[in-house]
């Protein structure tokens, strides 16, 4: 079986925090504890659709020691695929679901003299297991926090209430935003950045500090990438035998585990490199959306990452 | 079955020995008639009940005498053991993970009591009873890693992973092939993989790196690994080398089905739950080519793997010298016939005799 080893769990609590975020906790089936995991971890949910299998990653926000319980916070998506719709509006209390191990693809740096946190939005929920993390072992951390607004500020007043003198908040409709260049000027030696939000905002503060000089070992970046819409395309799996129609809200990744073919996966948002399939003939254009692939590796015609990847064109054969 | 705990040395007047409850459950490394690498890895989840797969951390005969070996060496080296400092979590993660395992595999032998971070541990056959504090340092006598190697067969190596690799970043390292921890503490896959032979060109490390990354939480992974050894010798460390190293000539074909010894090594590797690092324990297996004889499957197969094997493979693994005795010893075991898939004895197929 593919993924992480898998826990089955049902729904205990559904917290909503405000219009657009959802807190989810979880207890386990079998009474047992939850492993423990690191600050950063994701989990990915699996939840039954009616025939389809809904398979989703979320950055898990709960206490990394606390045993009896995991949580999630999901930001309703209207524009996506109804993954994140799908559990705001269809999943109740007492609901079973399953969950991975933890796997962590954005784990703290514990060589780090500091930890300088930036998230933008929901990109503050790995922070939240980080900052448990690192308070317990007496860590130096400072988070920069940019939100919408007041209303939209997911967990802000927990955050200031516990940590006021190591968090930041910046409200976007108040022009309230991070001065990025001078935050990454003033920072000791020894300190790790690590930032969390949208594409965009990843995009500024790495090309900040690398404007600044900061060594590329010093910058982790998590963000968080949902497989999107796209046209419908056929896909033939050569080694399995079979032809496959991907369709418009479904994910190649998706789209072959229906098939009944087990692909490898991990973290099903571009970023570990475990789906990687290799391409055995193609006619078309790639739509390559991950953040693993090398550029020639894109540009090659010969890879791509089926959990958030498309393709549009006449053939493609896959070697899966 | 209740284990029979020996005392013997691995030193000097080298003692140790094999029962035949051992030597039936040794994990003989070679699965065909030849030997190449290969990533090798399978889950480590279980075995063969009484196989040395069976448990996470297994336990056998030897134990407290390699304990005691263990010690015996940290007495003259300390730096056999060392922990950089952002490893102490890691540390104690290997710390849970092993206490909740063998009281968990051996009840009979180990025992966990956890009250929220106040934990007591019962290590019976080494007649320890502590009380501490989960993750506070100076609960313990020594750090969290050295706390518990001290009391577990095997190597440990705990490898932290950032920028896509694995650092060396601490280990309790006592009974090792001839590698040190002092010379490779934080190194990363690639620099402290460097003398091995042949694998690079094969891709071996690039391939293995990968997997090892992806190693999750609760899906740990195993293989075999091999060299040879002359004396029951645990500690053969470039450190000593002045000391075992001349011991390989004092072979001679009438002491070699007793002195020589194929050393196994069960690799296993677990992801640590709050560090996010990667355990590497890697246990140490001996069995005299007389020990390896009694099972007539081995005895054919060790012939023609040692025939066999690349001249620079045996060079690396430091017998090359030796070889020609040690084919004139075990072609008398080896009579032609055709041998069974896998590494078990395979005792009951055996094939008729002429």
């Amino acid at each position: 079986m593919s993924g992480a080893e898998k826990i089955n769990a049902k729904v205990s609590n559904i917290i909503k925090l405000n219009d657009l975020v959802t807190r989810f906790e979880f207890e386990r089936t079998d009474g047992q504890l939850f492993p423990t995991f690191s600050g950063g971890a994701h989990t990915v949910i699996e939840l039954k659709d009616g025939d389809l299998t809904r398979r989703n990653p979320y950055s898990l926000m709960s206490d990394p020691m606390d045993q009896d319980g995991y949580s999630i916070s999901v930001r309703r998506d209207d524009e996506g695929r109804g993954g994140s719709l799908f559990l705001h509006n269809n999943i109740k209390i007492g609901d079973d679901v399953v969950l991975s191990h933890p796997v962590n693809l954005f784990s703290l740096d514990l060589r780090a003299k500091k930890h300088l946190m930036i998230a933008g939005g929901i990109g503050i929920t790995p922070f939240l297991a980080q900052i448990k993390q690192l308070d317990r072992s007496h860590g130096n951390w400072e988070l920069h926090y940019s939100v919408r607004n007041q209303s939209l500020g997911t967990y802000v007043n927990d955050l200031m209430a516990m940590h006021p003198n190591d968090v930041n908040i910046y409200y976007d409709d108040e022009k309230n935003f991070i001065d990025i260049v001078n935050l990454l000027d003033g920072q000791p030696l020894g300190t790790h950045l690590y930032i969390c939000g949208p594409k965009g905002m990843i995009d500024w503060v790495v090309n900040e500090a690398s404007k600044l000089g900061w060594p590329n070992e010093t910058i982790h970046y998590e963000e968080f990438l949902a497989p999107k819409p796209g046209k419908p395309f056929q896909v033939k799996l050569s080694a399995s035998n079979k032809v496959v129609n991907v369709g418009e809200n479904e994910s190649l990744l998706e789209a072959i585990e229906r098939e009944g073919v087990d692909a490898p996966y991990l973290c099903r948002g571009g970023a570990c490199g475990q789906c990687e399939t290799s391409v055995i003939e193609a006619d078309g254009e790639f739509i390559h959306r991950d953040h693993w692939l090398e550029d020639d590796d894109k540009s090659s015609g010969k890879k791509i990452m089926p959990c958030v990847s498309r393709f549009d064109g006449k053939t493609l054969v896959l070697d899966r | 079955m209740t284990i029979q705990f020996k005392d013997e040395t691995f030193r000097d007047d080298y003692t140790f020995k094999n029962s035949e409850w051992a030597v039936k459950r040794f994990p003989f490394p070679f699965h065909e008639d030849s030997y190449m690498y290969s990533v090798n890895m399978e889950q480590h989840k279980g075995g063969p009940e009484g196989s040395i797969y069976e448990k996470r951390f297994d336990v056998d005969e030897h134990y407290i005498s390699e304990m005691r070996d263990r010690s015996e060496v940290l007495k003259d080296d300390p730096l056999r053991c060392q922990s950089l400092p952002h490893m102490t979590l890691a540390g104690w993660d290997l710390l849970e993970l092993i206490m909740i395992s063998k009281s968990e595999d051996y009840p009979d032998l180990f025992e966990l009591h956890r009250n929220g971070n106040n934990w007591r541990w019962i290590n019976k056959p080494m007649q320890i009873d502590h009380s501490f504090t989960f993750l506070d340092d100076a609960t313990l006598p020594y750090g969290p890693m050295e706390y518990i190697t001290r009391q577990t067969q095997g190597d440990f190596v705990i490898l932290d992973q950032r920028e896509s690799n694995l650092w060396m970043d601490a280990g309790m390292v006592t009974t090792q092939a001839d590698w040190s921890l002092d010379f490779d503490i934080g190194m990363n896959f690639f620099e402290w993989h460097a003398p091995v032979p042949k694998a690079h060109e094969m891709g071996i490390f690039t391939r293995a790196l990968k997997f090892l990354l992806n190693i999750q939480q609760g899906a740990p992974a195993r293989r075999l690994n091999w060299t040879m050894t002359v004396n029951p010798l645990l500690d053969t460390s470039p450190e000593n080398y002045h000391k075992w190293g001349v011991q390989k000539g004092t072979l001679n074909p009438e002491n070699i089905g007793e002195k020589q010894y194929l050393r196994v090594e069960l690799q296993t590797f677990f992801r640590l739950p709050r560090s996010n690092a990667l355990v590497f324990p890697i246990r140490c297996y001996l069995a005299s080519f007389d020990d390896l004889m009694t099972v007539p499957k081995w005895g054919r197969r060790l012939h023609r793997v040692i025939r066999d094997l690349p001249e620079e493979l045996a060079t690396y693994k430091g017998f090359i010298d030796n070889r020609p005795m040690m084919l004139d010893y075990l072609s008398q075991y080896d009579d032609g016939k055709p041998t069974s898939d896998g590494i078990w004895p395979d005792l009951q197929t055996e094939p008729a005799r002429d």
